[in-house]
Parts: structure tokens; C-alpha cells; sequence
């Protein structure tokens, strides 16, 4: 037996050959199910998807209510950088021990909660419940209201233990959560011109770019939705006049109780790329319907595309014609990394997502190339069998895909939430070029052996008859 | 971010802050990943199995495949009979392990899942193919910690596999205890040196630091086998590494097939590794080779060298039980004064042995089991050290406190060096303190003004 992924010895998990589909193919699409049992799933549960929404909220304690591990998992993994406190940083859990799951952890909870609030006077607490909470029968919306009112401070519970789905239901209990905060403070002091920048997470300091580019235009941005996060801006966001939301799923559910409750409109946008920032700003712009502001808008635009531009060619002339996979957690983001990969001369020639709707893949559909391979929920060996069969040169993905790629001899991007510098924005996007650029031009790759047997082809190819301009020009990138 | 710690200790019971262990089922899926062609399975919700995954992935920048049973909430209701039963059918048709080795989860343990009985159903129900095995080990993370669901798993690799034909064979079961790959390929390197012949269970070397080869094996060329396991029944000798990680499997094995066992401390430092390779030259009855005394007379050279930076030096280390009683006596050896010991997994005898092992230098030592780093830091705040030892989490407390931090233990997420080079060995106890001098010296040339840099050390 051959455990090496020659694509004929992969089969795709028979359950799963509708989560799999080639553009052109014809087939319907299957997709936001629970994972098969037994598949070596790279997603998560409901409980992390709350849990990495909200912890941005820098000036609140979150607490994980469960057993060790689930705490420590998400301990500080991601990069959602905080201009004052730091609070969000520390794993604060209450441990559960044999003796509480039998006979219960409120007592423990309450305990914990009072003296972390005394100690870090938090402007509020939000409180995780990991699956045994359910089944031990702690009843915590009971201890957080109880706690509220010793406390003085918003004690919320969010109820999203990991069996209840995918990271994606995490993100509307994360929602349930924060809503509880709106509309509790003062909304004087804002703007006709304003909105709230929902499912930014300030990853590498992304937030503060983009709120710059409102400032500058004269639109005001009550609050980043949860980056750089703090209580008394979610008190009062519900003051804005619009919502302007990224990274579709982690926080549509926010802005339909927003839209419900104090009638914000709000917009899908993408800050990535200098296509979809421009049009994000636009879209704002255009909603107050200023002229003037219009006209600002466009000025920003164009001054930010004239600076960055210029200095991408050089990248472009490295990356042009080089082929690339991505899998993301969420779907818009591929549609961004779609386009943005196009603008750099780049193909997608896979593409998937953790946790897409039907309704995005249908886009996603829509905007790639012919040939395209889009999945839903995959697995290693899967994405392993396509990443060869496509030959693959650069895999845009997470943590668990880094090392897969890199062994495959395939360069890699981390566009999920754990990379290191700032991808979005007019600026991002020379960032995102110079990562790129930097895997996907490595020298490292000339010793990796599919890459090794390529050269050493196209180096006796080189000699005989049939070498090509066309040959050598790409051949001698890698 | 660690502004809010205060130098008074505040005495918690109820909460941890800045954990300093995690849960059982990594512990469980490390150790199978050292069986050759064997797939962990997580038997609860999706969620656990991605953390464990991803968390393994970070340390080891290695790919990590683990399947899990996918728990929805009718599940956690009615059991987990029938998600296990399906996985076990797709596992097996789709990934072909030669072994599954299940590992419950919190919430599998709270449903109160039967994992033999559903094992057993499984073979009836004929969804285990010929020849292939499914084990299980139960890793409740309400109990113990991560170094505790490794050492279930490894007793289970004995309670499945070891079989006695009654014919003794002249071969040593080496435990290894949880270390890194690269420590296990130097133990087996010790060993073949020694001139025994072993088997490593489990054995994680050419598994989780495997070469690029320009393919994906979802199960590389490592690992102890099965064939291996099923004979370590027939050694003469049982040796475990690390008491907590490694007693539980020796004494099953000698219980179920009359092996005799030793365990002894993770051999790192001098006197450690000295236990280990003499325990190794007795059992082969053969003399210790002249190149492994010269590693180690190289390694107590290294010693002499830095004794004047080291001698007298207080260290706050903090990690797992195992990892910590040896490496604090490396410590103790190279003259200097552990401070503050602090561990996450719960354990009294362990802070009697600690405390045996520092008394000679340091009566005033603070000990602590089922512990965090957040008391850790409280500590240092108050008793200024002038090292500080653990791993990755630990260098936000050395940023704030401006001490000299040396990476050591699990997880390590930002450094690169623990999946290439060990610290077990004389080998490793050079590299050890290569490391330990290296931060007191880069951070003497990165602040001492210019007049008083030294060009010489
Ligand atoms: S539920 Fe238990 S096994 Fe799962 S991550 Fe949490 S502590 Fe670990
Ligand atoms: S699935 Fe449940 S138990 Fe596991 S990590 Fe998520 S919340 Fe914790």
C-alpha cells in the first residue's frame, strides 16, 4: 500500500463528491453540512468561532468556562493587535476538575468571575461555555446575572458549545453576545457620516489602516467590530449610519440585528486588493450621497493606487502565469484572493472554503477561471491529490495546510488569522505581493524533488531541440 | 500584555490563569503518531481535534492528521455509538490505517461512552477490516493534564498489542517518555552505540520531523510498528523514561508479560544520562564505547568552561513534571539555583522529588504543582531571577520582566531548533547550555554600554 498521494490512489470520501466540484462540470454543489464522521477535517467548532470573534474586545475578560484544553487552543493565536489594554492576551479558564463535572461548576464559575473582575476591573465579561458545560447542567446565564449584579459590570454568556456546529454558528452566538451591549451608550457626539467596520479583526494592524482612509475622507468609524475592540464603542455603535461588513459570516448575524433593531443599513465590502478597497470606500461614499465626499473618496483612492502600484510590477513580472490554490476560512474572502491573485498574473486553479454558504459558492463559481476545482470542508489528502494534480505553486491557507504544502514543495501565504503582517488596504496588497513573491520564488524550491526533477527536464531540454523562449523564460523562475 | 500582574500573590483555587498545561487527548495523539500507519481518532466533537491538531502542527511544523467523530448535539444526548461506528467505516475505506487509535474526549468521557464494548460491536458489525486494529485509551481532561493522556495512550499501545510467545528475545522496550523526535532518534543513536538491540514505543522520529520529499504522506515512514509492538512482549528489559509518561506502560507490560522494568528520569544533563546509558551497557552487558565517553567528557568540558556564568545563577522554569525534575538537576549540576518550579499537572510525590533534588542548593525553592504562569509571574515580580526556562508562553513574562529566556518543553511555537536538535544526551545537555549562555551573553552585548562590551567571554 502506497500512502503517498499519487492522484489515482485518492479517492475523495464517497459522502463528500458533492462538497467537490469543477467548474464546467454541471453537477449541484453540496456544502454548510457537519463534517463527515471519520474525515480529518480541518475545521473547527462553534465554540472557536465565538471565541476568536470576540476576543478582540480588548477591554473585556472572556473567560472559558470548561475543561483546560479548550482554553488554552485559543490562547493569544491570532494576531488581533489592541492600541491600549491588553486583557484580551491572557487564558483565563475555570479548569473543571473531575469533582466539578459531577457535581457541577457554578459555584466554581461565580468564584472565579468575582475575583477576576475585582482584579482586572474589566469593562464587561464574556463567558464561554465549551460542550460538557451543557451536559453537566450548569445553568450560566443564571451565574452571569448573578455576577452582573455583584459585580456592577455586563457579565454575557455565550452559549456556543462545539457540538452545536461549525466555527459559523459560533460567529451568531458571538453576535447574540455582543448585541447585548448595543445600545447602552451615548451617541451624541456622532456624525451624520458615520459607520462601523464590522468583521475587521486589526490582524497586524489592519483596522487602523482602513479607519484612516475614513478619517481622511471625513467618515467617522464609531467602532471596529471586534479589532482593536472596546465595550463603550459597542455600547454606542447602534449610532452609526452604516455598517460596512467584511469577512463574510463572522458578523452578518451582528449587522441583521443592527438593520432589525435600529434600522442600519449595512454592506458587504472586502479590503483586499486595491479593487475591492477602492470599492468599499466607494460604496460608503456613495451612501451619504455627498458629492464632495465622493470626490475625496476617489482623490484617497487615487493618490493610495498611484503610490503602491508602481511598486508592483516587479512582483507581477516574478509571479505572472504561476498557478495557485487557496482554502480560507470564509468564502468572500476567496472571492478577494481570487481577484487580487488575477491582478498579480496569477491562476486559481483550487478553491475552497471551511465554511461557505450556497449562496457563496455560487459567486465563487462565477468569478473563477474555467477548470477551477472548488471544495467545501476538505481534508489534507484531498487537498494534497489536487494540489499535484494541478501542479500547484503557491497554496494560500492556515496553520494545518502550511506544513502540507511546504512538503509537497509548494510555496505557501497565510491569509488566515494567524498571519504576521498586514494584507489589506491599498497597502496590504504590496504586502500580500511581497509574500507571495517571497514564498513563491524561494531558492528553496530547486531542492525540493518535484521541482528538482522539473529542472533537471527542462535543463536537458534546454539543450536538445526543443527548447523554446517560452520554456526557458518560465522554467527559469521557479 | 502582562501589565496587570502584581507582585502579591494572590493564593487561587478556582481559576487558572495562563494555564501551564493542557488536555489529555494531545497527549494521546502524539503518542500514536508515533505508531507507524496508525490514524488518532478524536471520539467527540469536531472542535477538540482541530485544536489538538493544529496545536501539534505549531510545535512540530509538521502536517498532523487526526480524524475525529464529529459529535452534534443528538449525539451528545444519545451517545456516540453511531458516530464512532461510521468514522471507524470511513477511516478505514478511505485513509487506510493498519491502526485506529481512538481517544476519547471531555465530552465522550461525560456521555460515558463504552469505547470497548463499541470496538467490540465494531468487529461484529464487520467494519474493521481484516488484520487492522482499533485501540483506545480513555483521556478525561478533567483529570491530569496533557503528559497524562500520553501516558494512557502508551499503556494502551501494551494493553492491545504486547503479546509473550514465552520465548524471551535479547531486546530492551525503550519508553522514551514525551520528548521530541529529534530526542528520540538520539536515544535510539545512544542505544545503537550501546550496542542493545531496543524497540522505541512509541517512536515520533520520521514521523513529525520528516524530510520534503516533494509528496504529502499522510502517514510517513516512521513510527514503531505493529509487528514491533506485538513483540515487545518477548524483550527481556522494559527501560521508561519519564515517570509520569512512561510508568503506567512498563508495569502493564511487565503485569501482562512478565517483563521486568526500570524506570528511570529523562535523561538529560550529566548524571541523568549516565543512569540511562548505564542501564542500556548492564542490560547488553557490553562497555560503554569510547565515543559516548567522549561526548560526555566533551559535555563536562562545555561545563567547566561556563561555570563562572552559570554557578550561582537563580532560574525561575516552569513545564511538565517529567521534563522539569531532570532539567532542573542539569540545573543543579551546572551550579546554578532554580528559584521558582512551577508545573500545571496536578502532583504531590512530584513536589517532594523536586524538592529532594534542590534542598543541597536552595532550601527557600517554591515548588509548585497544578500551578499557571500567571502565579509564576506573580513570584518574579517579587524575587527577581535571572533566567527564566518554559515554553513559548513563557516569554511574555521574560519580555516584561526583562529577563533572559531559554525555550524548553511543549509547546514551543516560535522557535525552530527543538524539532532538529535534542536535549536528551550529552549532546543535548551541550545544546542546553549553549542556549542558557547564549541569552545570558546576547543580553549582556545588547544592553551593557559601549565601554563595557567584552569582546572575550
Ligand atoms: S473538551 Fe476536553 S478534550 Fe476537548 S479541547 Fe477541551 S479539554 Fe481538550
Ligand atoms: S468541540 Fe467542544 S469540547 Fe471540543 S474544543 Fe470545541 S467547545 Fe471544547
Amino acid at each position: 500500500m502506497d500512502s503517498a498521494t499519487t492522484p489515482d490512489a485518492i479517492h475523495v470520501l464517497d459522502d463528500r463528491t458533492d462538497q467537490v466540484w469543477t467548474k464546467g462540470s454541471g453537477k449541484a454543489f453540496k456544502c454548510d453540512t457537519k463534517s463527515t464522521a471519520g474525515s480529518v477535517t480541518q475545521r473547527a467548532c462553534a465554540f472557536c468561532g465565538s471565541r476568536v470573534v470576540l476576543y478582540p474586545i480588548a477591554d473585556a475578560l472572556h473567560i472559558v468556562h470548561g475543561p483546560i484544553g479548550c482554553a488554552v487552543y485559543n490562547w493569544d493565536i491570532r494576531g488581533a493587535l489592541s492600541s491600549g489594554s491588553q486583557l484580551h492576551r491572557n487564558s483565563f479558564s475555570t479548569d473543571l476538575a473531575e469533582k466539578e463535572v459531577v457535581f457541577g461548576g457554578e459555584q466554581k464559575l461565580e468564584k472565579s468571575l468575582l475575583e477576576l473582575i475585582e482584579f482586572y476591573k474589566p469593562k464587561a465579561a464574556f463567558v464561554y461555555s465549551t460542550c460538557i458545560v451543557g451536559l453537566i447542567g450548569d445553568d450560566v446565564e443564571r451565574i452571569c446575572k448573578s455576577v452582573s449584579r455583584k459585580s456592577g459590570i455586563d457579565v454575557i454568556p455565550v452559549d456556543s458549545p462545539g457540538f452545536k456546529g461549525t466555527k459559523k454558528s459560533g460567529y451568531q452566538a458571538a453576535c447574540e453576545a455582543a448585541f447585548r451591549l448595543v445600545g447602552t451608550g451615548d451617541t451624541s457626539d456622532i456624525k451624520p457620516y458615520s459607520i462601523n467596520l464590522l468583521g475587521e479583526f486589526n490582524i497586524a494592524g489592519e483596522a487602523w489602516m482602513i479607519k484612516e482612509y475614513f478619517e481622511r475622507i471625513g467618515i467617522q468609524v464609531v467602532a471596529t467590530i471586534t479589532g482593536d475592540g472596546r465595550v463603550d464603542d459597542l455600547r454606542r455603535c447602534h449610532g452609526a449610519s452604516l455598517n460596512l461588513v467584511q469577512c463574510s459570516g463572522s458578523m452578518t448575524h451582528l449587522s441583521k440585528l443592527l438593520k432589525q433593531h435600529y434600522d442600519i443599513p449595512s454592506e458587504r465590502v472586502s479590503f483586499f486588493g486595491f479593487e475591492d478597497t477602492a470599492r468599499a470606500i466607494y460604496t460608503a461614499a456613495e451612501h451619504f450621497g455627498d458629492p464632495e465626499l465622493m470626490e475625496r473618496a476617489q482623490e484617497l483612492v487615487r493618490t493610495e493606487i498611484a503610490k503602491y502600484a508602481p511598486q508592483l510590477k516587479q512582483y507581477k513580472k516574478q509571479l505572472k502565469g504561476k498557478k495557485a490554490a487557496l482554502y480560507v476560512g470564509g468564502a468572500f474572502k476567496a472571492f478577494s484572493l481570487v481577484l487580487a491573485l488575477r491582478a498579480l498574473g496569477m491562476k486559481t486553479v483550487l478553491a475552497g472554503t471551511q465554511t461557505g454558504s450556497a449562496e457563496d459558492y455560487e459567486q465563487l463559481k462565477e468569478i473563477c477561471d474555467p477548470g477551477t476545482v472548488i471544495v467545501d470542508d476538505s481534508n489534507p489528502l484531498e487537498l494534497a491529490k489536487f494540489v499535484l494534480e494541478k501542479d500547484v505553486d503557491l497554496f494560500i491557507g492556515g496553520v494545518k495546510e502550511r506544513p502540507i504544502a511546504f512538503k509537497m514543495g509548494v510555496a505557501f501565504c497565510d491569509h488566515n488569522h494567524e498571519r504576521k503582517i498586514p494584507l489589506a488596504g491599498f497597502e496590504g496588497m504590496l504586502h500580500f505581493a511581497d509574500e507571495v513573491a517571497r514564498s513563491a520564488c524561494s531558492p528553496v524550491w530547486q531542492f525540493a524533488p518535484r521541482r528538482a526533477q522539473a529542472k533537471a527536464f527542462l535543463d536537458s531540454a534546454s539543450q536538445s531541440d526543443f527548447a523554446t523562449e517560452s520554456t526557458t523564460t518560465e522554467g527559469g523562475k521557479a | 500584555m502582562l501589565e496587570g500582574t502584581t507582585a502579591e500573590i494572590r493564593e487561587r483555587k478556582a481559576l487558572r490563569v495562563n494555564p501551564a498545561k493542557t488536555c489529555q487527548p494531545i497527549g494521546a495523539m502524539y503518542a500514536s503518531l508515533g505508531v507507524n500507519k496508525c490514524m488518532p481518532h478524536s471520539h467527540g466533537s469536531q472542535g477538540c481535534c482541530a485544536y489538538h491538531r493544529s496545536h501539534l502542527t505549531r510545535h512540530h511544523k509538521e502536517p498532523v492528521v487526526a480524524t475525529t467523530s464529529s459529535f452534534t448535539e443528538g449525539a451528545s444526548v444519545f451517545g456516540g455509538l453511531a458516530n464512532l461506528k461510521t468514522a471507524l467505516n470511513n477511516i478505514f475505506s478511505i485513509y487506510d490505517p493498519e491502526v485506529v487509535s481512538v481517544h476519547t474526549t471531555c465530552l465522550s468521557e461525560v456521555i460515558g461512552d463504552d469505547i470497548p464494548m463499541i470496538i467490540k460491536k465494531s468487529i461484529e458489525d464487520g467494519i474493521i477490516p481484516e488484520g487492522k486494529t482499533v485501540i483506545h485509551a480513555n483521556t478525561p481532561s478533567f483529570v491530569g493534564s496533557h503528559v497524562t493522556g500520553f501516558a494512557n495512550q502508551c499503556k494502551a499501545f501494551v494493553d492491545y498489542f504486547a503479546e509473550s510467545t514465552g520465548e524471551t528475545k535479547n531486546v530492551v522496550n525503550i519508553f522514551p517518555g514525551w520528548v521530541e523526535p529529534a530526542d528520540m532518534r538520539e536515544l535510539k543513536r545512544l542505544a545503537d552505540g550501546v550496542g542493545v538491540e531496543y524497540i522505541m514505543a512509541p517512536d515520533t522520529s520520521d514521523v513529525l520531523d520528516s524530510p520534503l520529499d516533494g509528496e504529502y504522506h499522510m502517514y510517513p515512514d516512521g513510527g514503531v510498528t505493529v509487528a514491533e509492538l506485538k513483540a515487545t512482549g518477548d524483550s527481556f528489559l522494559s527501560v521508561g523514561l519519564g515517570p509520569l509518561a512512561s510508568t503506567s506502560a512498563v508495569e502493564s507490560l511487565e503485569k501482562k508479560c512478565k517483563v521486568p522494568s526500570k524506570v528511570l528520569e529523562l535523561p538529560i544533563g550529566v548524571q541523568a544520562t549516565d543512569a540511562f546509558i548505564d542501564a542500556l551497557r548492564l542490560a547488553g552487558d557490553t562497555s560503554v564505547p569510547s565515543e559516548i565517553e567522549k561526548e560526555r567528557g566533551r559535555l563536562v568540558d562545555m561545563m567547566s568552561d561556563m561555570s563562572q556564568y552559570t554557578h550561582g545563577k537563580k532560574v525561575a522554569i516552569f513545564g511538565d513534571p517529567d521534563h522539569l525534575v531532570s532539567m532542573v538537576s542539569f540545573l543543579v549540576e551546572l551550579g546554578m539555583v532554580p528559584a521558582i518550579v512551577v508545573t500545571g499537572t496536578p502532583g504531590k510525590k512530584w513536589e517532594k522529588k523536586m524538592k529532594e533534588i534542590i534542598d543541597p542548593v536552595n532550601e527557600d525553592c517554591v515548588i509548585k504543582a497544578f500551578s499557571d504562569i500567571h502565579y509564576l509571574h506573580q513570584w518574579i515580580k517579587a524575587n527577581p531571577v535571572d533566567l527564566l526556562m518554559g515554553n513559548t508562553y513563557g516569554k511574555f513574562v521574560a519580555k516584561t520582566e526583562d529577563v533572559p529566556f531559554v525555550r524548553f518543553g511543549f509547546p514551543i511555537m516560535d522557535r525552530v531548533g527543538h524539532r532538529a536538535f535534542p536535549t536528551v544526551g550529552y549532546q543535548g545537555g551541550m545544546r542546553i547550555l549553549e542556549k542558557i549562555t547564549d541569552a545570558f551573553f546576547d543580553k549582556r552585548d545588547r544592553e551593557d554600554p559601549d565601554h563595557e562590551i567584552e569582546l572575550v567571554l
